[in-house]
């Protein structure tokens, strides 16, 4: 059976699309490299048009309007810059009400698209570009540590990484957050009081990467302005083993938090990457897999959420789980050395 | 039911769920069509593969391996039609429910006729509706674009004046859509389907017709009075073939082995309950609801007349987290026979969201699902009831219509540890008046008999009269007002044997008759205290024959609308009597 997979990789080398969610411009070129927060595409996400009605502004006939319309469609204007006319004694015009482009003339009417400050679409992680998108954005390579999450707020920053989870479990409090986290990459564990995102929106901090938080906080955190990743889910839940050996040993160091929502669909998860200078080129990590017996696995429901194991078994069918529910299941020896038997549909592979 | 065999053709049934993807065979067993296996692969539409066909392969590779049929070719190519040596099949028709909703913006005139029900059009196939903008909308025009623009819709639905009614103001509102389509780079312009007064057609094209591809169907309100769905419905059904195409790969080709009939699975499953509605020909509606990671879908039909509802805000899969927005955790909650914490569900819920192919593995977890179906099957089928009069010789405009039967679908009520959770969890959600069946697809076939019937009508009746559907029992649900305590209904049952059992049935109580599966039985039922069995008015009884289901012959007599204790310690102690008496 195929199998979902989840990375927290110490070195690897990753490829990622960055695109543009509608058309516009890309504003790098192919090899050139880029830092997590460079803008690399930019497009007009929010568009605000204006429509001029010449005719009744000027008073005169539909014909009359078009034929004192000066302005041609895609001409860029300044606040003011007279758009029609004059006509008439008094030589009444139509300037424009604010700075913008021309999108359409006719019928005695003119259709404005006001300028506004495009959407930018950063890098998110410091690499080389390697390919561009047309209109869309671009892929960017780069190698490091990577460590997959289930959530993020869609923001993104870098930052040094302070570690403030000095156990797989710890709660993250507003204590623990001081001046001294200003403008870093704050790892903490479970987080389940408001006042911890509002204190670290108050230092600012870069990011905040959990474990786990209290799902009663999730509006909160998609309001906050800096960019948080959860790991491991919801609800109290300590930091997978993998992920809390490989984030706390590259504390100080420089991470990109790339809190995006996980989309199924294009494949893009919230990550956090730890650039790392490489010797040799790095193979990128597979993309599928299958359940087999000897791979590392992640299980991310109860009774074992947010618990690492390796299969020790696929068992053939389904099996009757103490609920009564019947699935097909694989046999996990657990870091603790537990043995026991998991849904296939409740595991990821870890690599 | 006795439709002979013309043409024995095979035929392989593909649906691309949100979860999984199925692939059925149904073929000729001794002179009648019967469905011979399913095999089921994870659906592959999203990364890392972002390719259906990958999921349906592996679907079709297990469906060789249960029935030892040769579906393929060397090149992983279905073979159509079946070779003399049987490998391949004749006919395959395909389902789709894949895929994330439809953005869907609604443009109409006024906000409770002609925008409500291009609304209620829109909820008929997988969709979202970002935004309505009706003729009384403050909004201008402009920001009417930007509002369309900003949204991005892969639809406009443009609804409006009755037939040889308004045209000026129908005109005006498509203003904003040809402008916005006008600024759009060409292939991310928004399909449009106007579905107003039909006089303005010619006028239409002229204004937006060139401005993006347009649509035409009949007008959703031809008149004040009248809502008229259906036309429409097929041409949606169309359009949203065509978007999913160009959106995910592998549909395209799935399409053309379906000889371009893919459906959406909603449509086919209202096409199955449609067919049942005409084939039972009763007074009674047929009801089918469908609990899918997706969405959950609902369809009723009354003498084929059909109304039907799909909510991706009520699935139980990536949509779970949104739909505290709808309901309070505590409506969920009340349904729980263990004392879980609101928090902990919360959590489940959300958790569910990120994986939404993950199952519950603990008594607690399984608990909160069933619950959640509860809740969503109340949500959707009340959804569905809205707006919708009154039925003569009906129970209470607040109360679920006479249904007879009732299918059920989905994974949370088809992989129910055993049938009596998932009748309980139907009686609870849907709360059922009268004498009804309940009928679980437990292979999920009714998307797939709904998109063969375009094909194969032959198979589509000889595979429903088949035992295929589970019959989890027969249902009599009394309604009207009593203490609890009151008896409500005389009951005496003859078995075929001749034995009898008389019984009197409870206000508050709910039993279970005995009754082996498939073996028949006469129900003399005497309602008292002028309850209603829907045999024919407040107090009146009668005679019924019914066959034993899974669960035999349920009475569900704890009222309607269920009431449940406030007290969460004696509202389980209650629930947990009712799921000993039904051996949940």
């Amino acid at each position: 059976m195929s199998a979902p997979i989840r990375h927290i990789l110490p070195l690897t080398t990753i490829r990622r699309e960055r695109l543009l969610p509608v058309a516009g411009r890309v504003i790098v070129r192919k090899g050139q490299k880029v830092g997590a927060t460079d803008a690399v595409a930019e497009t007009r996400l929010t568009p605000e048009h204006l429509l001029l009605d010449v005719r009744r502004g000027l008073k005169v006939s539909q014909e009359k309007a078009d034929r004192v319309i000066q302005c041609k469609i895609g001409m860029k204007v300044a606040e003011g810059d007279i758009l029609a006319g004059p006509v008439g004694l008094t030589r009444r015009v139509i300037r424009a009400p604010k700075n913008g482009r021309v999108v359409l003339t006719g019928e005695g009417q003119i259709l404005l698209e006001i300028e506004n400050p495009p959407y930018e679409l950063r890098a998110g992680f410091p690499g080389t570009v390697i390919e561009l998108v047309d209109e869309r954005g671009v892929i960017i390579e780069a190698s490091g540590a990577l460590v997959q999450g289930v959530w993020g707020n869609g923001r993104i920053d870098f930052g040094l990484m302070y570690v403030l989870a000095h156990t797989p479990d710890e709660t993250l409090t507003a204590d623990k957050l001081d001046v001294s986290h200003r403008g870093s990459i704050v790892l903490g564990g479970y987080c389940d009081q408001l006042e911890v995102l509002k204190v670290a929106g108050e230092l600012p901090v870069r990011g905040l990467v959990l474990a786990s938080m209290n799902a009663a906080l999730l509006n909160a955190a998609l309001r906050a302005r800096y960019p948080i990743i959860v790991l491991d889910g919801f609800g109290h839940l300590p930091m997978n083993s993998a992920a809390f050996k490989l984030l706390t040993t590259n504390e100080r160091r420089e991470a990109a938090l790339i809190a995006e929502p996980w989309n199924p669909y294009t494949g893009v998860r919230p990550e956090v990457f730890i650039p790392l200078p490489v010797q040799d080129e790095l193979p990128f990590p597979p993309e599928t897999e299958e359940f087999t017996p000897g791979k590392q696995v992640y299980s991310f429901r109860a009774p074992y959420a947010g618990k690492i194991g390796v299969i020790t078994e696929v068992l053939a069918g389904t099996t009757v789980l103490p609920n009564g529910l019947a699935t097909q299941v694989a046999r996990v020896q657990l870091e603790n050395g537990e043995s026991v038997l998991i849904p296939l549909a409740n595991l990821e592979i870890l690599l | 039911m006795s439709t002979a065999r013309v043409n024995a053709e095979s035929l392989l049934a593909i649906d691309v769920g949100g979860v999984n993807t199925r692939a059925m065979l149904f073929d000729d067993v001794e002179g009648r069509y019967r469905f011979l296996g399913v095999g089921v692969a994870p659906t592959t539409v999203g990364a890392p593969f972002k390719d259906a066909l990958e999921g349906i392969r592996r679907a079709i590779d297990r469906l060789q391996q249960i029935t030892g049929r040769i579906l393929v070719d060397e090149e992983e190519r279905i073979v159509i039609p079946s070779m003399p040596d049987g490998t391949g099949v004749d006919t395959v028709a395909a389902t789709i429910s894949a895929g994330p909703p439809l953005r869907v913006v609604v443009l109409g005139l006024l906000e409770d006729i002609s925008v409500e029900s291009a609304r209620r059009l829109a909820k008929t196939t997988y969709a979202r509706v970002l935004d309505c903008i009706g003729l009384n909308d403050l909004r201008d025009l402009e920001a009417r674009v930007d509002v369309i623009l900003r949204l991005r819709p892969d639809l406009v639905l443009v609804a409006g004046g009755t037939e040889g009614g308004a045209s000026h103001s129908v005109l005006k509102q498509l203003e904003a859509v040809g402008l916005a389509n006008y600024l759009m780079p060409g292939d991310q312009r928004a399909e449009v389907l106007f579905v107003g007064n039909q006089a303005l057609r010619e006028e239409v094209k002229a204004a937006i017709g060139h401005l993006g591809p347009l649509h035409f169907a009949p007008n959703v309100r031809p008149n004040l009075e009248t809502e008229q769905l259906d036309p429409a419905q097929v041409k949606l059904a169309e359009i949203a073939r065509s978007i999913r195409k160009r959106q995910i790969k592998g549909i395209e080709e799935l399409d053309s082995w379906a000889g371009g009939g893919l459906l959406p699975t909603v449509s086919a499953f209202s096409r199955v309950i449609r067919f049942l509605s005409k084939m039972y020909s009763s007074e009674k509606g047929v009801l089918g609801v469908d609990v899918g990671a997706t969405a959950a879908a609902v369809a009723m039909a009354f003498s084929g007349q059909l109304k039907q509802g799909v909510y991706p805000e009520f699935g139980l899969g990536r949509g779970l987290a949104e739909l505290l927005e709808y309901c309070p955790p505590e409506q969920i909650t009340r349904w729980l026979h263990l004392d879980i914490p609101q928090g902990y569900v919360q959590e489940y819920m959300y958790t569910k969201s990120l994986y939404p192919a993950s199952v519950p593995a603990t008594s607690e977890d399984l608990a909160i699902e069933q619950s959640l179906a509860r809740e969503v099957i109340r949500l959707a089928v009340n959804r569905t009831l809205e707006g919708m009069p009154a039925r003569e010789n009906g129970p209470a405009q607040d109360l679920l219509p006479w249904f007879e039967p009732i299918v059920a679908g989905g994974s949370v009520l088809t992989r129910a540890p055993n049938p009596a959770q998932s009748l309980l969890t139907l009686l609870d959600g849907l709360q059922p008046t009268g004498i009804t069946t309940l009928v679980l697809d437990q292979n999920h076939l009714a998307p797939a008999l709904g998109a063969a019937a375009a094909v194969n009508p032959v198979l589509v009746s000889q595979v429903l009269a088949s035992s295929t559907f589970l019959n989890l029992g027969t249902v009599i649900c009394p309604i009207g007002n009593a203490r609890p305590g009151t008896p409500v209904l005389r009951l005496r049952v003859t078995y075929e044997g001749g034995s009898e059992t008389s019984l009197e049935i409870k206000q508050g109580s709910l039993e279970m008759i005995h009754l082996p599966m498939g073996q028949r039985a006469q129900l003399q039922l005497q309602p008292l205290h002028r309850f209603d069995v829907g045999m024919g008015g407040f107090g009146r009884g009668g005679s019924v024959r019914v066959i034993g289901g899974a669960l035999g012959v349920v009475v569900d007599a704890r009222g309607r609308p269920l009431e449940l204790p406030p007290d969460p310690h004696r509202r389980r102690e209650l629930i947990n009597k009712w799921r000993w008496t039904l051996g949940c």
